[in-house]
């Protein structure tokens, strides 16, 4: 649909088109009547943009605006279009029905702790498999490409089977553990230290500082943005993880946001706005930090797709 | 070597033992709380079981659907933020890439709400215009065109911004020398701007590709994998028969299909790529 705009057959050679560098159409002097005409041309893109600015938007208003409402109002004629007064009534059920302020220390402690772990576990391989060279080296970084490859799914049943025999199960180690080792984030990191000098390593080590202090005083802090990208894309992984958590954990006073969230869902009577205001609150955390680090944001959930 | 051995200790215990201890599980059956070892049983019930054509089937319209029309969608957006004469252009794609910042189940959840049959926000906004209430989740058809609608409505901005950023990679001399030559803007288009796109296509399309062979967080929290199968993935009845049923065996042969399949796909894509070089 968006085809048709974007590639209209162009009235005149002049007329706007792609590229960065494309000879401009603002040229000074032009005159009032070609602008008009390059307006009009224009708006149909503005109109499918904003167009496709507002759905992606609605959702996230409906959120809002449903949980400030009784649940009865969500599906009354007419919708609501404004908050209503009903917010501290829909957090206190949330509260009740699911102890959403302890699911949500769970969440935020696992996918910090979790975080934690996994970034320094990628920042060390990483290192390690950019700039030493060791007998075995190649093994291990196939065998990582590899691990990208292979879909984690397979990995359910018998990881299921290993937390219950360590009984483990409903713990919060058998949550993150078993995820702490990221073949993406080690790929990432090591792509970013592959650049880094060895001259400047050398040197560190003359100076007489141990591996482990070059590491972390030389190497790590050029490194910045990309492990910046790094948490980031470790933290949202495990702030969105589902259906680990909800195998693993069966006590409502351990569960993380998703898994809380479904068993709401599965209740005889649905208290759908205090689902909406769950939602909402499970997505302020992640819509802050893409707010605040909307660069390191994106280059980490692309993954080292696109660079820069 | 030391820096990587962490790494190395947590995926031999947490990925190539459980790995190998899946494969070797897909050969096994229980039954009775005894344990046997049955060959390819559990393969050949692969191919005897309707679910798991139907799971599949369901994954193809995902394929065939969902990812062109959001691979359409995200290349004519991208194509429009590209424009030089685009203001408000940073507004315009913080937007559009909003909705890949919400967590899975919260989305799910909220399309779930929205679609409601008796006065769901989307039949009350349908009725505006006169249209009869649709009953969205539990309609085969209507389920379907649900799930691919919350899928598109999540990661068309994600692979919009891949694909703007590949847009932005292209020379600018291309286009000139493209327009010295007398190309109108649909030549550049087709000639020009899909080709120089290719790889990021290639990667953007494989990956919604293996995310659609895996979907199971939309589903099972819009539908369940309902109504009669419609929307029921390979990982989601994988899940089932693992975790519902206990059949450990044949969950692990699933997801062995699921491993040859993904396979698959990245040689295609490896395929795809080789080629153009």
């Amino acid at each position: 649909m968006t085809h048709t705009v974007a590639t209209r057959p162009a009235p005149s050679e002049n007329s706007a088109a792609p590229g960065p560098a494309w000879p401009t159409d603002d040229a000074p002097g032009a005159s009032l009547a070609p602008r008009l005409l390059r307006g009009i041309r224009h708006l149909p893109v503005y109109l499918v943009l904003v167009a496709g600015s507002v759905v992606s938007l609605i959702p996230f208003l409906w959120m809002i605006i449903a949980s400030t409402h009784q649940t009865s109002d969500l599906f009354g004629t007419p919708l609501p279009v404004l908050p209503g007064g009903e917010l501290l009534e829909n957090l206190a059920r949330l509260q009740a029905e699911t102890n959403f302020g302890r699911v949500m220390v769970n969440s935020l402690g696992l996918a910090v702790v979790y975080t934690v772990f996994s970034s320094a576990v990628s920042m060390m391989a990483g290192y390690g498999l950019a700039k030493f060279r060791f007998r075995g080296r190649g093994v291990v970084l196939g065998l990582i490409l590899v691990t990208m490859m292979i879909p984690m799914q397979v990995l359910l049943v018998p990881l299921f089977q290993m937390m219950a025999s360590l009984g483990w199960i409903d713990s919060y180690q058998a949550v993150i553990l078993p995820f702490v080792a990221s073949a993406f984030g080690i790929f990432l990191m090591r792509q970013s230290f592959l650049d880094f000098p060895d001259s400047l390593i050398e040197s560190a080590r003359i100076d007489g500082a141990n591996e482990f202090r070059t590491f972390y005083r030389i190497v790590l802090p050029v490194a910045r943005p990309q492990i910046a990208a790094l948490v980031i894309y470790t933290f949202m992984t495990q702030w969105n993880a589902f259906i680990w958590p909800l195998l693993m954990l069966n006590t409502e006073d351990k569960y993380t946001v998703p898994v809380a969230l479904n068993t709401m869902i599965g209740l005889s009577r649905v208290d759908y706005s205090g689902l909406m205001l769950g939602s909402l609150i499970a997505t302020l955390p992640l819509l802050i930090l893409f707010l605040v680090f909307q660069r390191q944001f994106i280059a980490g959930l692309l993954g080292g797709a696109v660079k820069g | 070597m030391y820096f990587a051995l962490p790494a190395i200790v947590l995926f031999a215990i947490f990925f190539a033992y459980p790995l190998v201890a899946s494969f070797w599980q897909s050969l096994t059956a229980t039954s009775g709380g005894v344990t046997r070892f049955v060959g390819l049983d559990q393969y050949a019930r692969l191919f005897a079981d309707p679910l798991i054509g139907t799971s599949l089937f369901n994954a193809g319209i995902l394929l065939v659907v969902q990812v062109p029309l959001m691979m359409a969608l995200a290349v004519g957006l991208a194509y429009l933020l590209n424009q030089g004469w685009l203001k408000f252009k940073g507004g315009f794609r913080v937007l559009h890439f909003l909705p890949a910042v919400t967590t899975l189940v919260a989305y799910s959840v909220v399309f779930r709400v929205m679609l409601a049959t008796d006065g769901g926000a989307v039949n009350q906004l349908i009725g505006l215009v006169g249209i009869a209430p649709v009953d969205w989740l539990n309609h085969e058809t209507w389920a379907r065109v649900a799930l691919i609608a919350s899928i598109t409505w999540r990661w068309t901005g994600y692979n919009m911004v891949i694909i703007l950023a590949g847009l932005q990679a292209i020379p600018a001399e291309l286009y000139e020398a493209a327009r010295m030559d007398g190309a109108g803007r649909w030549t550049i288009f087709s000639r020009i701007v899909i080709p120089q796109l290719r790889p990021v296509l290639l990667f953007t399309g494989i990956t919604s590709t293996i995310g659609a062979l895996q979907l199971f967080d939309e589903n099972f929290i819009l539908t369940g994998g309902g109504p009669s199968d419609a929307t029921l993935t390979p990982v989601l009845y994988l899940y089932k028969v693992g975790f519902r049923q206990f059949d450990f065996g044949y969950a692990s042969a699933i997801a062995w299909l699921l491993v040859a399949l993904t396979a698959l796909i990245a040689f295609v894509q490896f395929r795809l790529t080789r080629e153009k070089l």
